[in-house]
């Protein structure tokens, strides 16, 4: 099998905020690599910096510190002009309130043909209304709601044109922020299979940013799990949620409500405590314990986290 | 026989707006047995808040009930006076809304807000009412409560506002708790700690809770019976058991079906958005998105057929005669599980 090829490589990433005295880490420390045509989830609780890291990987923030290499440049030291706008136009973002990322003032033909006038990517308005209607019936809707504001369509219907701007451009490679959690179970399922459908058309990949644990297993290949700023483990999608090796990536798994009442009367949750490992000032980076499976510890805790991936084997 | 301690039967609430009559609930009855968590599952819209905020007296000024009645102890809620109304909000029925941000008053200190409904409802001492809601606040789980009594709103965590909320709500141990999404804007590990915590008190107080939410998972987990809402009807009801391991109307399939479970491999979504209550369908509310509707669906509305003695559903597919439809993978799975489930049952009386 050939090497899968990196489009993303994010070295010791680090946004820390100054508010007056105070520095919060938010992200503090993070490594990952995203390899092309997968979707790699990112998963944590509300302040973990799971939003932070996707925003500061499309430079919507300017890092603290460490690298955000895409396709082996690194975006912070893209020189030119010319540079910038290819990264700009490559990576793409969708955002988690289609209430709130869409401006009320523009048509959805100027909100999907924004990103297509920046990079001069059509040369008529004939050829930028058509390229708006293949884009809506691409996301499911109709090409007669090109002229129609924001306003007049519901969650599922706007989180479509989010996804519409963002492939205007022909990205390789999209951040999707939360894209499902403000829409209804029934919507949540249209708006993921039709993600899972584009990647496969395009061949794009996803840093898919979510809550929602069930949901992260179903469309993702890799998972990384945050909690207060850092990642604390990194592996397959089965890897994780079968195998999981740190403490808090087991109490998030037993805290996640199942659709089935048997289930749910057997259900053992596992408490977690952050304190012991904040406490005791060991160096924690991130070690492989099993082929892809990394999990972010101290040199001698190794040898545990060892046993533990051995002892789902049996 | 459970007694049943609200009863709810035909109740029609109209919207007036700008763009006509919104008809919001649509001819609703059920009950509440006592002591009991039934929860109400359904999409945004479908009328699940505005039914429950219907029992506590707590509608938008623009609605309109058309018709029904709330019973509760032998009393029609809808026709109460709002003094009446006044005495049994937060006394004898409580509610938690979802969004525990918005829900204190960021100017009140907690302790005074938890001892507000005891010096209001039971005519408690301002003292009295100030220990009792420091014994609340170590009930419901708050840390240091003797110094937190003091403080504000702000200075907690959406968890721990959450938690006060419910302290607020059960202080004056009320016989039925609304509680409208009080997990959804949690994350899930506060949200196990506080269904926990739910569970737990709903057995110190004896108290009935009506639990609405659109998540399956947490249905699961907190309900004995469930109502399934859709476009302001329901359309099944029946045991937490009935309706995840038997359930048999399309929009439950549809439902349960787009839930990723943990090991699933496929998704399916139910195609197209629920209908435009300004113009209610005539049938079936969930014929139009329903791969399996007959004709008759589109015409008629089906009445409640009969499964078992828990558990009904408003679907033409269980009137005699109709045809034998396949449903989903996932639902056939739970089917096969849910009759293994009986025989074992069966098994174990008999021994």
């Amino acid at each position: 099998m050939p090497e899968k090829k990196k489009i993303l490589q994010v070295k010791h990433l680090k946004q820390y905020f100054k508010n007056g005295r105070v520095t919060t880490k938010a992200v503090d420390d993070v490594s990952f690599d995203i390899y092309e045509g997968e979707t790699f989830g990112l998963v944590g609780e509300s302040g973990s910096g799971k939003t932070t890291t996707g925003r500061s990987i499309l430079q919507l923030y300017k890092p603290t510190d460490g690298e955000v290499i895409f396709e082996d440049k690194n975006v912070e030291n893209l020189k030119s002009r010319d540079e910038k706008l290819k990264f700009r136009r490559d990576a793409q973002m969708i955002f988690q309130d289609p209430y709130a990322s869409l401006n009320p003032r523009m048509t959805v033909e100027d909100i999907i043909a924004e990103g297509l006038d920046i990079h001069h990517l059509v040369n008529s308005k004939e050829e930028r209304r058509q390229r708006v209607e293949e884009l809506l019936e691409e996301v499911g809707l109709n090409k007669n709601h090109a002229s129609r504001f924001p306003h007049e369509f519901s969650g599922g219907q706007r989180q479509r044109i989010g996804i519409a701007r963002a492939l205007a451009v022909q990205p390789k490679f999209i951040v999707a922020d939360e894209p499902i959690s403000a829409l209804d179970v029934s919507i949540q399922a249209q708006v993921v299979n039709l993600m899972i459908d584009l990647q496969k058309k395009q061949g794009l990949t996803y840093l898919f940013i979510a809550h929602d644990l069930s949901m992260v297993k179903f469309i993702s290949d890799r998972i990384g799990v945050m909690h207060f700023g850092k990642l604390l483990e990194v592996g397959t999608a089965d890897d994780v949620y079968d195998r999981p090796l740190h403490d808090y990536t087991k109490s998030l798994i037993s805290a996640v409500p199942i659709p089935d009442p048997e289930i749910e009367r057997k259900r053992k949750r596992i408490q977690y405590d952050s304190q012991k490992e904040e406490m005791d000032g060991k160096e924690r980076t991130m070690h492989e314990i099993t082929p892809g499976h990394y999990v972010r510890c101290s040199e001698d805790e190794v040898e545990h986290y060892k046993e533990v991936a051995a002892s789902y084997k049996k | 026989m459970p007694e049943k301690i609200l009863d709810v039967k035909n109740l029609q609430i109209d919207f007036n707006t700008y763009a006509g009559e919104v008809k919001a609930i649509r001819d609703v009855s059920f009950h509440l047995n006592k002591g009991e968590t039934l929860a109400i599952v359904g999409e945004s819209g479908s009328g699940k808040s505005v039914t429950t905020r219907s029992i506590i007296g707590l509608l938008a000024k623009n609605a309109n009930v058309v018709g029904g009645e709330i019973n509760f102890h032998g009393e029609n809620l809808l026709e109460a006076s709002e003094k009446d109304m006044q005495n049994i909000r937060g006394n004898e029925i409580s509610m938690i809304f979802q969004d525990p941000m918005t829900s204190l008053d960021p100017t009140m200190k907690i302790g005074q807000q938890i001892a507000e409904p005891l010096i209001k409802h039971k005519g408690a001492s301002k003292k009295e009412a100030w220990a009792k809601a420091l014994e609340m606040m170590k009930a419901v789980g708050i840390p240091d409560a003797d110094k937190r009594i003091n403080q504000y709103p702000h200075q907690f965590s959406g968890g721990m506002r959450q938690r006060i909320v419910i302290a607020i709500a059960l202080i004056c141990e009320p016989e039925i708790l609304l509680a409208d999404e009080p997990t959804t804007a949690l994350d899930v590990t506060v949200q196990a700690e506080i269904l926990d915590l739910m569970k737990d008190l709903q057995k110190r107080i004896k108290t009935s809770i009506i639990f609405i939410t659109h998540d399956l998972g947490v249905v699961a987990g907190m309900a004995d019976r469930v109502a399934v809402m859709y476009a302001g009807e329901i359309l099944e009801y029946g045991t937490v058991d009935d309706i995840f391991f038997d359930p048999q109307h399309p929009y439950t399939w549809g439902l349960i079906n787009s839930m990723p479970t943990l090991d699933s491999d496929t998704l399916e979504s139910i195609p197209g958005t629920p209908p435009d209550l300004l113009d209610p369908p005539k049938g079936d509310p969930f014929a139009p998105r329903n791969k399996y509707a007959m004709k008759i669906d589109i015409e008629r509305k089906p009445p409640f057929f009969k499964v078992s003695d828990t558990h009904y559903a408003a679907t033409w597919l269980l009137a005699p005669g109709a045809p034998k439809v396949e449903p989903p993978l996932e639902i056939q799975r739970r089917w096969k599980k849910y009759a293994l489930m009986k025989k074992d049952h069966e098994l174990v009386s008999e021994n």
